[in-house]
């Protein structure tokens, strides 16, 4: 049977791939978030997980809002990434995995979630910067990608009770798959940020923390916030979280906190990383 | 989901700034092509011309009025495709919209991110 053996919350921010792509990983600015990568990596590269579940969310890359999916998956054996306009470098595609993408599909809707289905998908800097930055040198050819993508850009976007669901849906799905697999769940983005408007760098240290907590000990209780408290607690986009909250849905067994880096700011954004073992 | 203008200097993306947006964040999102940001640089009244933006939002993009622009029905992530072409990153806009130097703004954030 697959086994989701673990999850792992990360910023993705594009800052952080021109960072990587010019050498700035030792830096005074960089350090302190690049320092809290190893230990996970370590992880990753002792477990060896064959497939990687990363919720991310399309940043008007794949999707523009003619057509803005709520939920989409990939079902496809291969990724590509493309530019997205301003600068960051295009990157190798990523290795998919269509059989248990499709199994996840089928699972999820019947089980009520009506995802959109996509066997071509373009991923933006949500995917890649994850994925690199947990092997980097773009050396992640190797691990089979299942991409979810979540509206976080235009309202009405699902709730955080909604994308916790999700991703317990997730977590049954993947159980019942036949193919002995380990999996690993990635929640990508956030924390605390907001871009746009005169509140534009509004960071909230404080709320991050206790998103973090919650993750680990009691993830129910986020499912209290609305989008728009998420809006007011950590800006504009820290609706992202919403992708974090899922990941951990995903974990159904007993959860252990193995390692945690928060810092901020990274770029406009509070970033938090974290290792999660699920038995 | 609460209206529009609860939450001071945050505009939500919500379904009514989306139609009115739209023009401005097709014409955005098109800057995923290169020969699209080179036709605009050519041309941009053209370029404004060839997607419809409104009057509101061409003054906006004349201007390099990132709130203007917001006002508009501009959503960040495409906004930020022409804050690209402009050589502009996050930080560059966010002082943009707060009065801010880019310096005093990455300032501002370092002190957020304190304990």
């Amino acid at each position: 049977m697959a086994k989701i053996i673990g999850g792992v919350t990360t910023s993705h921010i594009p800052a952080i791939a021109n960072a990587m792509a010019n050498g700035l990983e030792e830096t005074p600015y960089w350090k302190p978030f690049f320092d809290g990568y190893p230990p996970v990596r370590d992880w990753l590269n002792e477990q060896k997980p064959d497939v990687i579940i990363l919720f991310y969310n399309d940043h008007g890359l794949e999707f523009f809002i003619d057509k803005k999916p709520t939920f989409a998956m990939g079902v496809a054996d291969e990724y590509y990434n493309s530019d997205e306009g301003w600068g960051i470098p295009t990157i190798p595609p990523v290795t998919g995995e269509s059989e248990l993408s499709w199994h996840i599909a089928n699972s999820l809707v019947e089980d009520g979630f009506d995802m959109t289905i996509c066997q071509e998908m373009k991923v933006d800097h949500g995917l890649t910067v994850p994925l690199n930055l947990m092997w980097p040198g773009h050396n992640y050819g190797h691990v089979k990608v299942i991409p979810v993508c979540i509206n976080c850009e235009q309202h009405p976007m699902p709730q955080p009770k909604r994308t916790l669901a999700l991703g317990q849906a997730i977590g049954r799905a993947v159980e019942s798959f036949d193919d002995d697999l380990k999996v690993v769940v990635f929640g990508t983005g956030g924390m605390s940020h907001q871009l746009d408007g005169e509140r534009a760098g509004f960071i909230n240290r404080a709320f991050d923390i206790e998103c973090l907590d919650k993750l680990v000990s009691d993830p129910e209780s986020l499912t209290k916030y609305s989008n728009y408290d998420l809006v007011e607690l950590g800006g504009a986009q820290a609706v992202e979280l919403n992708m974090l909250i899922a990941m951990r849905g995903a974990l159904l067994g007993e959860v252990t906190e193995l390692h945690r880096n928060y810092h901020a700011p990274i770029s406009n954004t509070g970033s938090g990383l974290m290792l999660l073992e699920n038995k | 989901m609460a209206s529009q203008g609860s939450i001071p200097g945050t505009i939500m993306l919500d379904g009514p700034m989306a139609t009115k947006g739209y023009p401005l964040n097709k014409m955005c999102y098109s800057f995923n092509n290169a020969s699209a940001r080179d036709e605009f640089r050519t041309d941009e009244e053209a370029y404004y011309e060839k997607f419809k933006l409104t009057e509101e939002q061409k003054q906006a993009m004349r201007q390099r009025d990132v709130i203007g622009m917001l006002e508009a029905g501009g959503s960040i992530y495409y906004l930020a495709k022409f804050a690209g072409i402009l050589g502009l990153n996050v930080q560059d806009v966010g002082g943009l919209q707060t009065g801010m130097t880019t310096d005093e703004f990455k300032a501002f954030l370092v002190k957020q991110g304190e304990v």
